[in-house]
């Protein structure tokens, strides 16, 4: 016989804390912090790409540039970095430790990407509930965080060729790690004109990415429906 | 001798000693308000902003906390990937802060090579003093800041041999160059005892042409292709910031590869 019955008690005894919000104050705060310093990494980025071009004929006006030269493009470009890599590690640790990734970003169904795809080709952009991410959505979320992540690395790769040459040959060369790099900034730019747009269409995400949005259920998951 | 480095008569050093708090206290709070204002300035990417001092000091305070970070990352014993002869780029690329028509031949027999700072032996050099130091041949990439590279192989006395040979005091910060060009230039003393850092006198196995740094330039393969002068004619070992071309012109000074 046990007298203590006070384990599953206590954990099942409901808490009084108020339900979580969708955005989290250290998420909106991450999330800004990466909208203003992803900025400064693309455009600074435009300015030193400028001096000697990856795609020949192709280049990046002026005003689209950070630096009003190649000079301070590249000092723009390395102050960046730094908050680039701390803000992105610290939501890295955050979205593991509060399993906010698995929660938000998974599961991803075969059979829900094709529906979504349909449902999108044929206008219908369901975003009653901005607290549910469709397939498609958690896909592009992930990929952009991966496309993060591979700056980072590819970028580390350009930065220091000798001091880590083993990761550049790794990435195939020094000229290829230069192109990855490119190509990792173009996939980013293309989900922020994809992120920009819908965020624009559905404004209550942009108010949600500012105040915190709507209350979860308890126990939430990308299932749970908002509590008013 | 007489430095070519330093002018004959220098300003009172105390004037810098009594305002040196002044200044510490400037760069910080410059750093901590072109911090803030790095974000506000990001949404006027585009519009005419002619970079507020503020902004330009913070960003040089953030270069000068990566040229230390980079003397960190700096491993002394790491070597430079190196290639095999065939694919040395005949001739090399040439580029300077001026046109190649620009270049202006220095002559090999009268050329001297100034040594000053914290050295034994201010004796200068010639041509023929530098080629009978133990010679070291490497294929090096060369890597710009604009981002284009080939690869190059180069001959002549590792910097260290020569160091060595005048007497230099090996714990000195910089060892710094002047050029015939008009290039200062300068370096850590960690990548000057490196040996892939030449002073070369000959490329692909031929003395070295006019365009690219005849009688001899540096050649290291562990910094960016800026740090790399040509035409050296001064070499001067000190403890105080030397600086450079690009480097006054807002490029980072330590450029480590």
């Amino acid at each position: 016989m046990n007298p203590e019955p006070t384990t599953a008690s206590a954990l099942s005894t409901p808490r009084h804390r108020p339900a979580r919000r969708l955005h989290p104050w250290p998420i909106r705060i991450m999330h800004w912090i990466n909208a203003v310093v992803m900025l400064v990494m693309i455009t600074s980025g435009w300015g030193i790409y400028d001096d000697d071009v990856i795609i020949r004929g192709f280049h990046f006006n002026q005003f689209w540039r950070l630096g009003d030269w190649a000079a301070w493009s590249l000092n723009w470009h390395f102050a960046g970095m730094w908050f680039l890599a701390i803000n992105g590690l610290a939501y890295l640790v955050y979205g593991f430790v509060t399993g906010r990734f698995r929660e938000r970003l998974l599961p991803i169904r075969p059979a829900e990407v094709v529906q979504t795809i349909v449902d999108t080709l044929h206008f219908k952009i369901a975003h009653e509930d901005i607290t549910i991410y469709n397939a498609v959505q958690k896909i592009l979320y992930i990929v952009v965080i991966l496309a993060g992540i591979a700056q980072v690395i590819t970028g580390l790769a350009i930065w220091k060729p000798v001091q880590f040459s083993g990761l550049v040959s790794l990435l195939g060369g020094f000229q290829t790690a230069r192109v990855l790099h490119f190509a990792g900034m173009a996939v980013i730019v293309g989900f922020l004109i994809v992120h920009v747009a819908l965020a624009v269409l559905v404004p209550k995400t942009i108010w949600a990415m500012l105040a915190g949005g709507p209350r979860l259920k308890p126990g939430n998951h990308a299932e749970g429906s908002p509590v008013a | 001798m007489k430095s070519p480095f330093r002018p004959d008569a220098v300003p009172d050093a105390s004037v810098l000693e009594v305002h040196r708090p002044l200044i510490r206290s400037l760069e910080r709070r410059g750093l901590i308000r072109g911090g803030m204002s790095l974000g506000a300035l990001v949404m006027l990417t585009g519009c005419d902003v002619k970079r507020p001092e503020s902004v330009e000091s913070a960003l040089l305070a953030i270069s000068r906390l990566n040229d230390w970070v980079q003397a960190q990352l700096f491993d002394p014993d790491r070597l430079a990937p190196t290639y095999p002869a065939s694919m040395i780029l005949r001739p090399p690329k040439f580029n300077a802060y001026y046109d190649v028509t620009d270049v202006k031949p220095v002559n090999g027999a009268t050329w001297r090579l100034d040594v000053s700072g914290l050295v034994a032996d201010k004796r200068p050099w010639t041509l023929q003093d530098l080629q009978a130091l133990p010679q070291t041949s490497m294929v090096i990439k060369h890597i710009c800041v604009e981002g284009w590279s080939y690869i190059g192989g180069w001959t002549g006395a590792t910097l260290r041999t020569f160091l060595e040979h005048v007497g230099a005091d090996l714990r000195a910060k910089y060892v710094a160059f002047k050029t015939a060009d008009n290039y200062p230039s300068s370096i850590d003393m960690a990548t000057a005892l490196h040996p892939q850092t030449l002073l070369a006198t000959q490329y692909g196995g031929a003395t070295l042409a006019d365009p690219f740094g005849f009688p001899m330039r540096l050649r290291t393969a562990t910094k960016l292709g800026y740090k790399n002068p040509k035409w050296v004619t001064a070499i001067e070992v000190t403890n105080t910031y030397p600086g450079g071309y690009w480097e006054s012109r807002g490029f980072n000074w330590f450029a480590g590869i």
